[in-house]
C-alpha cells in the first residue's frame, strides 16, 4: 500500500496528465493575467515551466527548490520574473502564474486522484509557495535594478550643460537637488568649464521646485569650485516664491550675483565678457 | 628634482608645478618666487598647477601664502589650469584659496596679470615712464 501510495503520489500525476495540467494551469494564470500578455505567450511560458518542473521532480514526493535537479527550473523562473517586472507587470500577476499550478492540480487531483494523492499535495503545495517566493525575490530584484537604471538615467539626462555663447555655458537644474545629484552637476560644469574653456557659466535653477539651506549651501559650494578654476558663475532662474525662502532662511548669497532670469544672466555675463548686444536700428538690409 | 623651475617672460614670473609637491619642495618654491621676484622686480606671477592631481590643505595654504608674499612685493598672483577634481575637494575641505585669483588657464592667466598691470600703470603712471623707476629706486 505505501508503494502505491508513492507511486500515486502528485509527481506522477503531474507526469501523466501533462497536457491536462498545462491547460488548467493556462486557464487559471489567464483569469487573473487577462489582457496584459496574449494566451499564446502565457500558454508557451506555462509549458516551459511546466517542462522543467517535471524534469526536475525525481522519485517521491518531498522536493525543494533548492535541489540541484531543479537548476533549470530556476533559471526558468527568473528569466520570467525578470521579463514580467521589465514590462511593468505587479508582483501579485508575476507570482499567479505559479499559484495558479496549485488550482489546476487540485483539479486533477478531484479527477485522477485518491486519497494518498491528496496526502500528498500538501508536499505539492509547499513546492509551489517556494517557487511562487523565489519568483518574487527574483522579481523584486528585477524592479529594484530597474529603479536603479532609471535613477541613473534620469542623473544624466537631467544635467545637460549647454553652450549659450563662446565663452559662456548655462546648466539648467531641473528637480530636486540633492547630495548625489549635485556632486554629478558640480563634476559636469566644472569639466565642462575646463573643456570649453569657459570663463562665465550661469546656473539656471528655474525648474528646482525648492530651495533649502542645503541646496544652497550645494550650489556655493559649486559656485565656490568654479572660481578655484577661474570661471564666474551666475545664478538665475529664482522665482519670487524662492527668493522669499532664501531671505527667509537666512541664506546669504554673498558677492555671487544672482539673476531673475536666464536672459538676464546671459546678458551680464556678456557684459563682463566685453561682448555688446545692440539692436540694430533703420533699415534692414535684406 | 629638488626645485620647481621659475621662468621669467617679460615681466611676469610663470612657474609650472610638473612634479608631486612634496613639502620641502613647496617650502623651497616659497622662498625662490620671493628672491626672483625681488631680483627682477617682476609684476606678476602665474602659477600652473594643471599637472596636479592632488592638492591637500598644506598647497593650499602653501598657494595662499605665495600669494601674499607677492602681492607685499607688489606682484599679482594667478593660480591656474586647476583640475575640477581639486576645485571641487578644495571647497570640500573648505579652502577657498583667500587672496588668490585664478585662471582657465596660462593664456588667459597672462591675459588677467597685463589687464590688472595696465590699470595699475595708469593709476601709478601720470607722467611719463621714467617717473615710476625714479619713485620706486629709493624704496628699494
Amino acid at each position: 500500500m505505501a508503494d502505491a501510495a508513492v507511486d500515486k503520489g502528485w509527481a506522477t500525476l503531474l507526469r501523466r496528465n501533462g497536457d491536462e495540467v498545462v491547460a488548467r494551469w493556462s486557464e487559471a494564470a489567464a483569469q487573473s493575467l487577462e489582457g496584459r500578455m496574449t494566451r499564446a505567450e502565457l500558454e508557451r511560458d506555462v509549458r516551459e515551466m511546466y517542462d522543467a518542473l517535471v524534469a526536475g521532480v525525481g522519485e517521491g514526493d518531498r522536493h525543494t527548490l533548492a535541489d540541484a535537479s531543479f537548476a533549470e527550473l530556476r533559471a526558468l523562473l527568473a528569466d520570467v520574473s525578470h521579463t514580467r517586472a521589465r514590462q511593468g507587470f505587479s508582483s501579485t500577476e508575476t507570482a499567479v502564474g505559479v499559484f495558479a499550478l496549485k488550482e489546476a492540480m487540485l483539479g486533477v487531483l478531484e479527477e485522477h486522484g485518491d486519497l494518498a494523492a491528496y496526502r500528498s499535495f500538501a508536499d505539492f503545495s509547499r513546492l509551489i509557495d517556494e517557487l511562487g517566493l523565489y519568483m518574487l525575490e527574483v522579481y523584486a530584484q528585477a524592479r529594484e535594478a530597474v529603479i536603479g537604471e532609471q535613477a541613473d538615467a534620469l542623473l544624466e539626462l537631467s544635467t545637460p550643460v549647454v553652450k549659450l555663447w563662446d565663452g559662456i555655458i548655462s546648466l539648467p537644474l531641473v528637480g530636486t537637488l540633492d547630495s548625489a545629484r549635485t556632486q554629478v552637476v558640480m563634476e559636469k560644469l566644472l569639466q565642462a568649464l575646463v573643456d570649453t574653456g569657459s570663463e562665465h557659466a550661469i546656473i539656471d535653477i528655474t525648474g528646482v521646485p525648492a530651495v533649502d539651506t542645503q541646496v544652497a549651501q550645494h550650489l556655493l559650494k559649486t559656485v565656490q569650485a568654479a572660481r578655484l578654476l577661474g570661471a564666474e558663475c551666475i545664478i538665475s532662474g529664482i522665482r519670487p516664491q524662492i527668493a522669499q525662502t532664501v531671505v527667509a532662511l537666512g541664506i546669504e548669497f554673498g558677492d555671487i550675483s544672482t539673476k531673475a532670469s536666464l536672459s538676464e544672466a546671459l546678458l551680464a555675463a556678456l557684459r563682463k565678457q566685453g561682448t555688446d548686444v545692440v539692436r540694430r536700428t533703420g533699415r534692414r538690409d535684406r | 628634482m629638488d626645485r620647481v623651475p621659475i621662468l621669467k617672460i617679460g615681466d611676469i614670473l610663470l612657474v609650472s608645478i610638473q612634479v608631486d609637491l612634496q613639502d620641502h619642495i613647496a617650502l623651497a618654491l616659497q622662498e625662490d618666487l620671493g628672491d626672483k621676484i625681488v631680483a627682477t622686480s617682476a609684476r606678476g606671477v602665474l602659477i600652473d598647477i594643471s599637472a596636479l592631481e592632488i592638492v591637500d590643505s598644506f598647497i593650499g595654504r602653501m598657494l595662499s601664502t605665495i600669494a601674499s608674499i607677492s602681492r607685499v612685493l607688489d606682484a599679482e598672483t594667478v593660480v591656474v589650469g586647476m583640475r575640477p577634481a581639486v576645485a571641487i575637494t578644495l571647497v570640500e575641505l573648505g579652502l577657498s584659496l583667500g587672496g588668490v585669483r585664478t585662471a582657465l588657464d596660462v593664456d588667459r592667466g597672462m591675459a588677467m596679470l597685463a589687464a590688472s598691470t595696465e590699470v595699475r600703470d595708469d593709476e601709478l603712471e601720470p607722467d611719463e615712464h621714467g617717473a615710476i623707476d625714479t619713485v620706486s629706486a629709493p624704496g628699494d
